[in-house]
């Protein structure tokens, strides 16, 4: 009898750990096709996160260009007062890192750090009413709503990032003088002796930093969003479990919110400044 | 962590996205801050101009009162100088007249004197005459006498 029981116990338990993985699983899964008639693999796309960025891409930079374009030397208005702040906040802080020609780093930044950060905000939104509306609205049972909890969004930004870091090592040093710096630096090739010893460590030191750069860089934004969005998942699980739990996630929640908000916002912050600082670093001679 | 296609299509986004931004959003901003600041840049140099201007002016004005007070004070010297000239003038010149007068007055009294004189003289001559006559008794010929009358006559 006793046996039974706990027997019962131990299996009610097990559903509701299966119960609770497949809810995280659910909430967790991309809206993913493949191209054509390959199965799966590389030849994938998440159109959840292609379609969102976008969107969020376009609504910003559109809502910035819509106030800009009427943009006048006077008076602004309170939207242009608004954007102006942005643009100077991003404006100042690239001017700070960066001294060469700074216009084509500044959009750069803005477009980065705008961008993340609302994608970044998409967190916030909460998780269980959106995925209501994605499958009862649109008709999507999986749709995952923050591009920056996907590692490809934060890859293909660190992974452009880096493009334009060799692109501008190459323009500002040219191809030789970039692959010198490859070589000769941070060790140098001096005594002549050593040279060899010094140029493979001054190789492996070079290819050291160019692939945790950008590594970091993306790993840094996905894993605090992925984490953002597990918290939520695991708080919506607390206040499942009854009136007193249901309280306290409830608190969490609220807590969570505003904690997360400040992570999306310093993320987006983070992101945007080693864009620039890498950026310049590439115009940095040795 | 499943990398694939995604990754290409954000980065597609991302290069469009700035795209966008640097040709659409980001110079026609800067355009409109800038010349903000330029204007503002400019009212303050019309204010600098402005305060420059009003400090020439009133170097100016403390210039021109200085001088309207050295005028005014050569002014009031002169008329001090040409009261004292006429009053100068006036005193010689009265005094002159006075002396004049004075002169005119003495030369009539002179004559009335002269007058009184030749009068007395000539009214003596005769009392002399008279006296003589008594002296002598006798009827003197006034025509036959006339040249010694006329030596005494002369001699008064």
């Amino acid at each position: 009898m006793a046996m039974a029981a706990a027997t019962e116990q131990v299996g009610e338990r097990l559903a509701e750990q299966h119960d609770a993985s497949t809810y995280i699983q659910h909430h967790l899964t991309f809206f993913a096709r493949p191209v054509g008639d390959t199965d799966a693999g590389f030849w994938t796309i998440h159109y959840d996160t292609v379609i969102t960025s976008l969107i969020l891409g376009v609504l910003v930079l559109g809502f910035i260009w819509l106030v800009v374009r009427k943009a006048t030397a006077g008076v602004p208005s309170k939207p242009q007062a608004f954007v102006e702040l942005t643009i100077g906040f991003v404006n100042d802080q690239v001017r700070s890192m960066f001294h060469h020609d700074y216009r084509i780093v500044a959009p750069i930044a803005l477009t980065v750090g705008l961008w993340v950060l609302f994608m970044n905000l998409m967190d916030l939104l909460p998780a269980d009413i959106m995925a209501w509306i994605y499958s009862h609205v649109f008709h999507l049972h999986a749709w995952r709503s923050v591009p920056t909890a996907d590692v490809n969004t934060t890859f293909a930004l660190s992974l452009s990032v880096l493009g334009l870091m060799i692109f501008y090592n190459i323009k500002n040093k040219g191809l030789g003088g970039w692959l010198h710096e490859l070589y000769a630096s941070p060790f140098g090739i001096r005594p002549f002796w050593a040279a060899p010893l010094l140029i493979a460590f001054n190789v492996l030191f070079n290819l050291i930093e160019y692939v945790s750069k950008p590594l970091s860089h993306s790993l840094r934004l996905f894993g605090n969003m992925y984490a953002g969005e597990i918290m939520f998942l695991l708080i919506a699980l607390l206040a499942s479990s009854g009136y007193v739990g249901m309280v306290g996630g409830a608190v969490a929640q609220v807590a969570w919110v505003i904690f997360d908000g400040f992570i999306a916002i310093l993320q987006a912050y983070i992101f945007m400044m080693l864009t620039v600082a890498y950026i310049a670093m590439a115009h940095e001679q040795h | 962590m499943d990398i694939n296609l995604t990754l290409l299509m954000q980065a597609v986004i991302f290069g469009l996205l700035i795209w966008a931004c640097a040709k659409y959003i980001w110079p026609a901003l800067m355009r409109a801050v800038e010349k903000r600041q330029q204007q503002i840049a400019d009212g303050l140099a019309a204010g600098e101009e402005g305060r420059h201007s009003l400090a020439n002016a009133e170097k100016r004005i403390a210039e021109m009162m200085a001088e309207a007070k050295g005028r005014a004070q050569e002014i009031v010297a002169q008329g001090e100088k040409l009261k004292t000239e006429t009053i100068e003038q006036s005193k010689s010149l009265a005094k002159t007249e006075g002396d004049r007068l004075l002169a005119a007055a003495k030369a009539e009294i002179e004559q009335e004197v002269y007058r009184a004189k030749e009068t007395l003289r000539g009214q003596v001559a005769q009392l002399a005459v008279a006296g003589a006559e008594q002296i002598l008794k006798r009827e003197v010929d006034a025509s036959a006498h006339a040249d010694l009358l006329a030596a005494i006559e002369k001699q008064l």
